[in-house]
């Protein structure tokens, strides 16, 4: 999807109160997370009082006020994936990485989400890697995911640099 | 396609549609949910699309990317009709032999049929796998004749055909009295009759009337509603049209999961394809009745479930819910009569205006009619998406169709209703799926989630899950929900790091009680089940805690040590590189040592060792 400026995002929106979560769906897909500009710009737009859109993005899960790593990893919470070992695999990636979920790594690489469920219940536990899922995971697994990640950012920075 | 003015225009294209399919000698059907696509079936999709081709039968099969059909662990699943052959674990690499030979020869490729887990025996046809044949899917089933993007498919196989019904010829009364007579209830949790819920709200005076689908789903284990959105949506579609139509809705809202990319899409082109259609929009069909539905997308929040704070949602505000002094049939979305039931719920719909309320309520029990969708996952051989006439017991579900517990272990309870619901003991498990029945056993149909649990499972560590999750999502306007949660984990926590008392159980049992009489909505009424349930069956397991300061499952970290066998150690070094901790030493091939001060019990090297040489005790 090409990036859209704010303004494209609330074409068609303007002064409709009730379109707030959807815009700032909207926004979060489009810059990865939600920036404050964009927070006082659609306050603004909408016609919510900034306050309203900062409770609103602060109070559900999906929203996320910081910018996240490049590679982010989900971890499912679910019941399915609780039974099944996923506090291994969240023990596997924080001790790895070093960070809490929610936190990026200092070199930007990587960031952790926990989330509720991710509706794959039958094959997890499930770890979605910038979207995409992987089944049946393994503390090993994850750990080769996560240094197969790394390299892969290494190599290009090297390719970068050596261009 | 043009706009379809008549119930005969749409009956014309039906038969057209037909007669264009009439060349049509074979199916594939490639499952596209959720769950196969975690296990690459796009590219076997792709794989197998190009093989029809380069055979030069594009015309002559047909590829459908259907959705879920529900046997998720068998994934990427293939259906191929005539013959109903099932073949599942299908990679890209297996596409020209499905072409060559089954679709082509009509010959059955051995290796890829299914494997039973019990018996070694290997079946052909979908019908006969006993993971299939113990259920009744009346709606899951329709998910394998549809492709969910396209609206002909669904129009071929006979949708549309309730809707023509409620506009011409049954009056809104007498809808809502099938609905009513056939006994159908609420599939999202409370199991309120919905004929009733209909029927208050197409009395309730107004000039607007909202129908809202839950397609939130919040419970962490189920997904049921993301399956039928996903791979069939105008079914749900069709079942809002006739609520809207009863009702007298004009406008209606599917409140759909964030976290759920492809039913948000899948419902998004239904609702294009049904507004080009005329389906949706002004003057159904040439009718009087006109209709629209806007997609609506979740935050994320569990309360989001509750009627008032998903409303709350849709109307761009916070989740939080209100007291319901007035019903939201009366006082609903933008203070408007509104009527709000869950996917399964609609889909359920117009197969009852079309065969008739006796036709529903031929299966089921007395009080609970119809089929029940129920997502079968944790400790068990066959996981994946289940559809049982209300009545069977959960022994049936659990071992006929879930093959009983994986890797040999035994299984102890089973978890329904998620966050809500409770669990279940094994010697409970005779038990009937029936609303009521485990309302009574202190558990809950709820939307349908069943985590199987093990031997290896801690019910103490379930019921902290439930608190925890609990705690974040509770929106914290009532206090018996935001602090009674906060003191139940306390009490819970305490117990399973080995600092707990006798007496605390009591205490937990008031605070239980006071959480489920005084809290705001049904998310704080219900959140102490999980307690409650594990008390009343497993109370073993929370003495052996208090008073052994044991964990009988090996879970609370607290209470267990991990070590090393000496005799059952290869000295790999596996265990060494998998701990993040560097709590494990030794050399190639001599017997390895846990650092009892570094080890942070995480269990990460159990989990690895081919050996079986960590133990915990």
């Amino acid at each position: 999807m090409p990036p859209q400026t704010l303004d494209q995002i609330l074409e068609g929106r303007r002064s409709q109160p009730n379109q707030l979560i959807e815009v700032l769906h909207d926004v979060q897909k489009n810059y990865g997370y939600i920036p404050k500009e964009a927070i006082q710009s659609v306050s603004q737009s909408l016609g919510v009082p900034l306050i309203e859109v900062y409770r609103v993005a602060s109070f559900y899960k999906a929203f996320r006020l910081k910018p996240s790593g490049k590679n982010v990893l989900t971890m499912c919470m679910g019941t399915a994936c609780h039974v099944r070992g996923s506090h291994l695999l969240l023990d596997q990636a924080t001790g790895q990485l070093g960070v809490q979920p929610g936190e990026v790594t200092s070199d930007g690489l990587f960031s952790i989400e926990h989330v509720n469920c991710l509706g794959a219940c039958a094959l997890g536990p499930i770890v979605a890697e910038n979207g995409s899922y992987h089944h049946h995971m393994t503390p090993g697994k994850l750990r080769k995911l996560i240094k197969t990640l790394g390299r892969q950012e290494t190599e290009d920075n090297h390719d970068a640099q050596a261009k | 396609m043009p706009r379809l003015n008549s119930h005969r225009e749409l009956e014309h294209l039906r038969e057209r549609l037909r007669e264009q399919r009439q060349n049509i000698t074979t199916t594939v059907m490639v499952c596209g949910g959720t769950g196969c696509r975690t296990s690459n079936s796009q590219a076997v999709i792709d794989a197998v699309r190009d093989e029809l081709s380069s055979q030069g039968l594009d015309d002559s099969v047909r590829l459908c990317v259907t959705g879920c059909h529900g046997f998720c662990e068998q994934g990427p699943v293939i259906i191929i009709e005539p013959g109903n052959i099932f073949y599942c674990h299908v990679s890209p690499e297996d596409a020209f032999e499905i072409v060559y030979q089954t679709v082509m020869k009509g010959e059955v490729i051995e290796r890829l049929l299914y494997e039973d887990t019990v018996s070694g025996e290997r079946f052909k046809t979908e019908a006969e796998i006993p993971f299939y044949k113990a259920q009744d899917r009346r709606i899951l089933s329709q998910n394998r004749l549809v492709d969910p993007c396209a609206i002909e498919d669904y129009i071929v196989a006979g949708g549309y055909s309730a809707l023509p019904r409620v506009l011409n010829g049954i009056a809104p009364e007498e809808i809502i009295n099938e609905i009513k007579s056939a006994g159908l209830r609420g599939r999202g949790g409370g199991g309120f009759p919905t004929g009733r819920k209909w029927g208050d709200c197409m009395e309730a005076p107004s000039d607007e009337k909202y129908v809202i689908c839950n397609a939130d789903e919040g419970d962490p284990g189920a997904y049921m509603d993301r399956c039928v959105l996903e791979g069939n949506p105008h079914l749900v579609l069709e079942g809002m049209m006739v609520g809207a139509r009863a009702v007298g809705a004009r406008k209606g809202y599917i409140y759909v999961r964030n976290e759920y990319p492809l039913a948000v899409k899948n419902s998004r082109i239904a609702v294009e394809q049904a507004r080009e259609l005329g389906l949706l929009g002004d003057n159904i069909l040439g009718s009087s009745f006109s209709f629209d539905v806007d997609i609506a997308r979740g935050g994320g929040a569990f309360v989001c479930g509750e009627s008032t704070a998903l409303m709350a949602s849709i109307e761009g505000k916070v989740g939080e819910p209100r007291a319901k002094d007035v019903h939201t049939v009366v006082d609903g979305l933008y203070h408007k009569p509104t009527t709000l039931n869950n996917v399964e719920t609609w889909a359920n719909v117009p197969a009852i205006i079309l065969n008739g309320s006796s036709w529903f309520a031929s299966k089921g029990t007395k009080a609970s009619k119809g089929t029940k969708i129920l997502a079968l996952t944790g400790r068990i051989k066959n996981t994946g998406l289940v559809e049982v006439a209300m009545g069977t017991s959960i022994r049936e579900v659990v071992f006929d169709i879930g093959g009983g517990g994986a890797n040999g272990n035994s299984i102890k309870a089973v978890q329904t209703g998620g966050p809500s619901g409770g669990c279940l003991p094994l010697d409970k498990f005779d038990l009937a799926i029936d609303f009521d029945v485990l309302a009574e056993a202190g558990s809950m149909i709820g939307s349908g989630g069943m985590v199987v649990m093990d031997e290896e499972t801690c019910m103490l560590d379930v019921a902290k899950y439930f608190l925890t999750f609990l705690q974040d999502e509770s929106c914290g306007k009532c206090v018996p929900c935001r602090l009674g949660i906060d003191r139940m984990l306390e009490i819970i926590t305490d117990i399973t790091e080995g600092r707990g008392r006798m007496e605390q159980l009591d205490l937990l049992e008031e605070l239980a009680d006071t959480v489920s009489q005084t809290a705001l909505c049904g998310l704080g009424k219900t959140a102490p089940n999980p307690v409650l349930s594990t008390l009343r069956y497993f109370r073993p397991e929370y003495e052996a805690h208090i008073k052994e300061k044991k964990c009988p499952a090996g879970v609370c970290k607290a209470l267990i040590t991990y070590w090393i066998d000496p005799d059952k150690c290869t000295g790999c070094g596996v265990c060494i590189s998998g701990c993040v901790h560097e709590a494990i030493t030794g050399e190639k091939k001599e017997v390895h040592v846990i650092d009892a001060q570094l080890c942070q019990k995480c269990g990460i090297c159990r989990s690895e060792c081919k050996f079986d040489a960590i133990q915990v005790v």
